[in-house]
């Protein structure tokens, strides 16, 4: 491996950094509120009208798009990893990773979509 | 008789037990921290069949709201919000790190590099908690 | 408490093609004794045929890491009585090939290590009159990378070099790392050609373990992740800039 060709990682690498920091600074308020705290019903839920327009706000739409395509791509990078190193599935590297990231394109795919058409 | 030749020694080479990850709880949690992504990759999609249900009508909205309130979904996000925690906490502490001593060119303690972080992120939950509210 | 310990040592022998095995052998227990005093008790007055490496007896040669109890150990700064009562299981490095009983098979590890270039390199025609002056911020950079002793106690703590054999490791990046900080190198391109290969610093997941087993606090995990982000820079930089210097 001496003249190797340099690996074309950093890219799925910085996009990783990148959802992980989005994950590990946003996401837990997020489960906490629509996962938890509105459906048992210990927080008033915000009627369907005011979610709406919360979520059609410019604002919300970049920064949704921003937090869910950032993170599907931490998401499909680290479960590719895990796949292959924790579950030593090594040998299906390239399938596993076209699994993983063709997972977030897809998902960045709807989350564009439906951040349009919301 | 020896089985091999003065240069042709015979190795042992030991093989790696396919569960490594529980010879010791630091490659546990190791395992444990990766496997958040499975959480977040769930989250990712739930919230895109949020986004869907509130493009679509009203009705739709409260089936999904009544989605959410089953108990199996209660349980999966109790799991999904401690994975998260169990990634922010060792994101926070490694990652701020790596970047400080690349920029300072220096080594800071841990707590130098980390703090910030949990100030940012106590920031942006409690915004991020008022918009969600519908407080702001 | 018990004056004796009990050792449980793997024992290799290349001779009789079998697998490997743990023999118990009783030895004194004192407090200022270390795993190594213990195993050099055995070689002296119970089994002479035991195999093991050690020279300096006091953390610097690195050639004396074996695994106690699972968890790779200098042994000669171990004491035995953090682990009694016993018995104390000691073993081979792991993910290395083993020689004979506790001897593991480095040469791999020192190809490795060869490869990435741990010296100085100069570009130009380097001649200096006198010392080359650093400033104590420039040696500072570097410093910490450089108590690395070679002792591979972080190969055996790491998962993915058992993995994947062809994984640079931690030492060796740690130590590459350690020159490219270096205000008098100039071998930083070509220690990225070897390094940001799959094999070399994007092999690495980040178990941490490496740093946690370092007995010179090196912390080759901060090291990889420093390369990281360097690779990843030089990567955007060639791909904005294709014809800058590739």
């Amino acid at each position: 491996m001496s003249a190797g060709k340099r690996s074309n990682e950093p890219i799925v690498w910085f996009l990783f950094g990148t959802g992980g920091f989005f994950a590990a600074f946003f996401l837990p308020v997020h489960v906490l509120f629509y996962g938890l705290l509105f459906p048992t019903g210990l927080v008033h839920a915000p009627s369907y009208q005011e979610t709406l327009a919360l979520v059609r706000h410019p604002l919300a739409r970049i920064y949704l798009f921003a937090l869910l395509t950032f993170c599907f791509f931490h998401a499909a990078h680290r479960m590719r990893l895990t796949l292959s190193d924790v579950l030593n599935l090594r040998h299906l590297n390239t399938v596993l990773a076209f699994l993983c990231y063709g997972g977030a394109l897809v998902g960045t795919a709807f989350t564009v979509w439906l951040l349009m058409t919301v | 008789m020896p089985q091999y030749t003065q240069f042709q020694p015979k190795e042992y080479r030991p093989k790696m037990s396919a569960y490594w990850y529980l010879d010791h709880w630091h490659y546990l949690r190791y395992a444990l921290r990766e496997a958040s992504s499975f959480f977040v990759a769930y989250f990712c999609v739930l919230t895109l069949v949020q986004l869907a249900a509130l493009g679509t009508n009203a009705t739709r909205y409260a089936h999904f709201q009544a989605f959410m309130a089953s108990p199996v979904m209660i349980i999966v996000n109790v799991i999904a919000l401690a994975f998260f925690l169990l990634h922010a906490i060792t994101w926070f502490n490694l990652v701020p790190r790596v970047v400080m001593r690349q920029m300072l060119a220096r080594p800071t303690p841990d707590i130098v590099s980390s703090a910030p972080n949990y100030f940012v992120w106590f920031g942006a939950t409690i915004i991020l908690a008022l918009f969600i509210m519908g407080v702001l | 408490m018990s004056d004796t310990i009990i050792l449980e040592v793997a024992r290799f022998n290349p001779e009789d093609g079998g697998e490997p095995s743990y023999q118990s052998y009783e030895v004194p227990l004192r407090p200022d004794w270390m795993v190594l005093d213990g195993l050099n008790h055995i070689k002296d007055q119970l089994d002479g045929s035991l195999a093991f490496r050690w020279s300096c007896r006091m953390g610097i040669c690195g050639s004396c890491g074996m695994m106690v109890n699972g968890r790779p150990t200098l042994t000669c700064e171990t004491l035995l009585m953090n682990y009694a009562p016993g018995p104390v299981r000691v073993a081979p490095l792991d993910h290395f090939p083993v020689v004979k009983d506790l001897v593991v098979d480095l040469d791999d590890f020192l190809a490795k290590l060869q490869k990435v270039r741990p010296w100085v390199v100069r570009k130009d025609d380097f001649k200096p009159a006198r010392e080359f002056i650093q400033s104590p911020a420039q040696l500072e950079a570097f410093h910490q990378f450089s108590l690395c002793i070679n002792c591979t106690l972080c190969y055996a703590a790491c998962p993915v070099s058992g993995l994947d054999p062809n994984f640079i490791g931690p030492a060796a990046i740690a130590l590459a790392h350690r020159y490219n900080l270096d205000s008098r190198d100039q071998g930083i391109e070509d220690r990225l050609d070897i390094l940001s290969q799959h094999e070399g610093i994007w092999d690495c997941t980040v178990v941490g373990e490496c740093s946690v087993v370092c007995p010179k606090h090196v912390d080759p995990s901060l090291a990889i992740q420093q390369f990281k982000l360097t690779a990843t820079k030089e990567w955007f930089k060639s791909f904005l800039l294709p014809r800058g210097k590739h």
